[in-house]
């Protein structure tokens, strides 16, 4: 399937938001990531406190918001930050002078807050701003002034998240729920990693105008972001074995336009190995499945989600939360539907003009049996990329890709992610960080039908 | 390069034909760009290879010298690419540039600002990710590396999707006339915070930049620079190792004088000989272990995106 015409392209990714879209909101600094679709009435969850999203409808993404009490309930309210121009040349000024406090006078007696809960209930209820609340702990602690610049720091944004939490509206974007999904679900992505997510399109040579076969085991990460790659240009179709396609349902969070989602097919491995040789047949055989599977389409594009991710420490122990209790909530706008069954066109032409990427994450199969069956469907010199947990069974799958000369330019290469606190005087490797992002086979096939000269 | 025009498209229809670009793989570590030329001749240490031998044979084909020694024809990709270019700076690899992209959250029809323009690695990929409506403006003040750059991209066949320019990025900004339209901006400067401005007036609101540094200094004081307009200041290190993979024949049996028990240590060196092939308590097994040199450090890269204000 080539030939798309470039012009055809709408503007991808528009920067504000509308009623009906996705959004990734990140609540106090990556601290709690939920996925929402904006509607009048769709609502978030802070705390104890209930807030509606339409007050974020039709705003700019990477916008800030902040809960505000409100007389009669809780609502968010557009912040926008302060320059911080001055305060960077303080903290600066600040940084040079020699810290001489440390944390010899701190004892740990619970007595520092002259605040009680009841002083900070009544503060809101006369109608204190969270900033205001924040002020106030800060006054009122006998502690703060003994501590460290860095621990006021500290304390005052601990305080802030309590008293003041912020949202940000974040744009979602392979990267930003390939994150989402790792931090809180890797599971259901198979521990794919965002880094390795990246190097997979890279080492596929993902770009407009291919056809990209991709096995996608990991709830439709991969597809959305090869899908996300195309722009509405080329193919990406999902193959699967036997006769139910595995769940894409991750796609439902990307803000795809019709000519994105249009791009996305699905093909059984079956339908694409035979059609060459009975395809009026084989068709019709399979007439059923699809009006299943569009079925459940339809299902999985109803059920939309305010999926929410908890990563505070605190709520950190609610491990997988269950599907049905994930597809719950609001019943607003569909989501463009995506994943139709491949046309007989199209699986004539891939037939004909072979795949010009593989991509393979299937964290429960055995990575050789399925290269050597999807292999034959790549075209000549075309690179392909095989995620895996495990570096064991890539490590079988290339040893065989090598006796059977199949392809060349073999590697396994695992990537290493670290992230970096970078403050004045205090920059140092996060004191967390992932410690496997998965393995990847990368190659190309091989041209296998050259007459010797 | 890129199947921008669907006849060039690899397919199993596609052959090669006078003119196209080929990557002549030797080995993975030896591989070099040609120019398919109809009357032209490859030379190498496997003897003389005909290009007009080449011309209709498929992409992916093993292909003779007149001694009898083969390589094989690839088809050009941003990655085959990156290890064949003539090296007029340090280059982005593989890791760092698939990376940069999707932090960036490149996409097709993107345009994305990046200084310097170098050897073109990284520009290479940008092209590929902004495809088919997208545009990358690329500057470098080195006028002579400017140009090398271009006519690479005329090789590469990418020149409707990338443009050069040279200017000095440091020193004067980036051009008005890309204000408040760049998705996104790469930096790849010694000193990175004296562009930070100008790439904070290029960008669209929310938009991203990612500067990449080799030194944590460059890195202290473009952060210190990004905190008044920029939020969502991450800085990252990324590598990759890579493994070897090789079929041994483990050796199951105990010996009689216990030796293996004594030292197990000696074990993994044991099954590398050869001698124990033929053992019949031994059976083949694929193992893989990370490749013993490896690069270090490549650089940091610190993202941040633009304030959203209004």
């Amino acid at each position: 399937m080539s030939g798309s015409k470039p012009e055809s392209v709408p503007v991808p990714n528009p920067r504000v938001t509308w009623e009906g879209c996705s959004v990734l909101l990140d609540i106090n600094d990556g601290d709690r990531l939920v996925f929402a679709r904006l509607s009048s009435g769709s609502t978030l969850k802070i705390g104890n406190k209930t807030c509606s999203l339409q007050p974020l409808i039709g705003c700019p993404f990477g916008s800030l918001f902040q809960v505000e009490s409100g007389k009669e309930k809780p609502y968010l309210s557009r912040f926008v930050p302060p320059t911080e121009e001055n305060n960077v040349q303080d903290e600066g000024g600040l940084q040079l002078q020699e810290e001489s406090r440390d944390n010899r006078a701190l004892i740990d007696n619970n007595q520092a807050q002259s605040l009680t809960g009841e002083d900070i209930d009544a503060m809101r209820r006369q109608g204190a701003t969270g900033d205001e609340i924040v002020e106030a702990l800060v006054a009122n602690s006998a502690t703060f002034e003994k501590k460290t610049q860095f621990s006021q720091e500290k304390y005052r944004l601990k305080k802030q998240k309590k008293y003041a939490p912020r949202v940000l509206l974040r744009r979602p974007f392979s990267r930003s729920i390939c994150e989402a999904y790792f931090k809180k679900y890797p599971v259901r992505i198979g521990f794919l990693r965002v880094d390795a997510l990246s190097l997979l399109l890279s080492m596929a040579n993902v770009t407009a105008n291919s056809d990209v076969l991709v096995v996608d085991m990991v709830g439709g990460i991969v597809t959305g972001a090869v899908a996300e790659r195309l722009g509405g240009t080329g193919t990406v179709c999902s193959t699967y074995l036997g006769g139910t396609p595995y769940s894409i349902e991750i796609i439902r969070m990307f803000n795809f336009s019709n000519e994105i989602c249009k791009r996305i097919l699905r093909c059984s491995f079956n339908d694409l190995c035979s059609v060459q040789n009975e395809m009026g047949e084989q068709v019709n055989q399979h007439e059923d499945v699809c009006t299943m599977e569009s079925q459940s389409n339809e299902k999985a594009s109803v059920s939309v989600s305010t999926e929410d991710f908890h990563l505070s420490s605190k709520n950190g122990g609610a491990d997988l939360v269950p599907e049905n209790e994930l597809s719950t909530s609001s019943k607003t706008c569909k989501a463009p539907k995506a994943g139709e069954k491949a046309p007989k066109e199209a699986i004539q032409s891939w037939k004909e003009n072979g795949f010009s990427s593989l991509i393979i994450a299937a964290p429960e199969q055995d990575a050789w049996s399925l290269v050597k069956d999807l292999l034959p469907l790549l075209t000549y010199s075309a690179p392909f990329a095989i995620y895996h947990q495990y570096l064991q069974p890539l490590a079988t799958c290339m040893h065989n890709l090598q006796l059977e000369k199949m392809a060349i330019g073999l590697q396994i290469s695992e990537p290493w992610l670290r992230e970096y606190q970078v403050l004045p005087s205090r920059t140092h490797p996060c004191m967390q960080m992932s410690g496997t992002g998965g393995y990847i086979l990368s190659g190309t096939r091989l041209c296998t039908n050259t007459s010797q000269p | 390069m890129l199947p921008m025009d669907s006849a060039k498209k690899i397919s199993f229809n596609r052959c090669i034909s006078d003119g196209d670009l080929v990557i002549v793989y030797e080995r993975h570590d030896t591989m070099k760009a040609v120019k398919v030329c109809e009357n032209s001749v490859l030379q190498n240490r496997f003897g003389v290879f005909k290009h007009s031998d080449w011309i209709g044979k498929p992409f992916g084909s093993k292909v003779f010298s007149n001694k009898g020694g083969f390589v094989y024809l690839l088809a050009p990709t941003p990655e085959l690419w990156t290890l064949v270019l003539s090296h007029r700076t340090q280059i982005l690899y593989i890791a760092d540039i698939s990376f940069v992209i999707m932090y960036l959250e490149v996409v097709p029809g993107c345009l994305v600002l990046e200084s310097g323009t170098g050897s073109g690695s990284l520009t290479t990929s940008l092209a590929r990710a902004v495809a088919p409506t997208g545009h990358v403006y690329t500057f470098d003040f080195h006028e002579q590396r400017a140009a090398s750059a271009r006519e690479d991209f005329e090789r590469t066949g990418i020149t409707n999707l990338v443009t050069v320019r040279v200017r000095d990025i440091q020193g004067e900004g980036f051009p008005d006339e890309f204000s408040g339209l760049a998705d996104s901006v790469f930096l790849d400067l010694p000193q990175p915070w004296l562009a930070i401005p100008s790439a904070r007036n290029m960008l669209k609101q929310d938009g991203t930049l990612c500067s990449f540094s080799p030194c944590i200094e460059q890195v202290q004081r473009s952060c210190e620079t990004l905190r008044s307009d920029f939020t969502d200041i991450r800085t990252f290190e990324i590598l990759l190792r890579t493994y070897e993979v090789r079929e041994w024949k483990m050796d199951h049996s105990k010996s009689d004088d216990g030796d293996s028990v004594a030292c197990p240590p000696c074990k993994r060196r044991q099954p590398s000989s050869e001698a124990s092939a033929g053992d019949k308590a031994s059976s083949p097994a694929v193992m893989a272990r990370p490749s013993a040199e490896t690069r270090g450090h490549t650089g940091y890269l610190t993202f941040a995106r633009r304030k959203c204000v209004s």
